[in-house]
């Protein structure tokens, strides 16, 4: 971390800002992790490392590597667009299984398939209920 | 032509990001990440995504400032949340919307945003019943979730991609 010490202060107080209020909102994710209720609630806890972690994070890297090399440093940016695109894959396969598990249970916390469907005669919605 | 780059704008979007990922406008690094991107262009021939049209590209930029604003809010109110001492925590629930959205690529960019707020988390979409299931985190501000999916959110989106 030797290189660190050319940053000059007025490009040094920013990254510091932004990099603990990054990592503080990403340690606020884990604890939420641990102190909400369900598996639903849980989802949103890790939300806010991929969201304003990440963004944080990426943009003083940006400015501190941009000040160092003393050019503009662009590919931080793809680091945070694939985590946005990414993200809701892994949301929705945990989401879904989780609703499954809990419709197969019948869980009365969660809510069923929406009825509408069952008054046409022409869907096949066997299955449908999990 | 059409033969050639069926898909040219994602071939300028994959050659774009193989020249950030790289670091250089070489010519060799652009002559490299031409055949790659021309090449998994036609690779995507074969898995027939729908072409979306984008009708109003100004729309987008007004989408991603109110979505960058929603974000920074929405982290700030879950940050809220997870340091309060009340025992829980949050009130969440299970919400229905119901969405009027057509395309394909418009339902997976509203994904996106819905699971990038912290708050809101994308659970199941039906698409015979149009309906989409999200669960919120805190429902004690009593907001309408329909109103802000129907005319935050999918009115900009039907602006830009039908």
């Amino acid at each position: 971390m030797t290189f660190l010490v050319d940053l000059p202060v007025w490009a040094a107080i920013p990254v510091c800002l932004l990099l603990l209020s990054g990592s503080a909102l990403t340690l606020a994710g884990a604890i939420g992790l641990v102190r909400f209720q369900s598996f639903y609630e849980r989802l949103h806890a890790p939300t806010l490392c991929t969201s304003g972690g990440v963004l944080l994070i990426a943009l003083s890297s940006m400015i501190a590597f941009g000040v160092l090399q003393n050019r503009w440093i662009v590919h931080e940016v793809l680091i945070v667009v694939f985590m946005i695109v990414t993200t809701p894959v892994t949301l929705m396969l945990l989401g879904q299984s989780a609703l499954y598990r809990d419709r197969a249970e019948k869980s009365a916390e969660v809510p069923r398939k929406t009825e509408t469907a069952k008054a046409d005669p022409g869907i096949d919605i066997s299955g449908n209920d999990i | 032509m059409r033969y050639w780059f069926p898909y040219p704008v994602l071939s300028l979007l994959l050659l774009g990001f193989w020249l950030l990922v790289n670091q250089s406008v070489s010519p060799g690094q652009i002559l490299l990440g031409t055949i790659l991107s021309v090449s998994l262009s036609w690779a995507m021939v074969n898995l027939e995504p729908s072409k979306p049209r984008l009708r109003r590209p100004g729309a987008a930029f007004r989408l991603a400032g109110s979505v960058i604003k929603d974000i920074a809010q929405s982290n700030l109110a879950v940050l809220g949340a997870v340091l309060s001492r009340r025992k829980p925590p949050v009130q969440s629930a299970f919400v229905m919307v119901e969405l009027q959205l057509q395309d394909d690529n418009a339902i997976a960019l509203l994904a996106c945003i819905l699971t990038t707020t912290p708050g809101t988390a994308w659970l199941e979409y039906d698409r015979q019943t149009r309906m989409l299931l999200i669960h919120v985190l805190d429902t004690a501000d009593g907001k309408d979730w329909q109103s802000i999916v129907t005319h935050r959110y999918e009115r900009l989106l039907k602006e830009i991609f039908e």
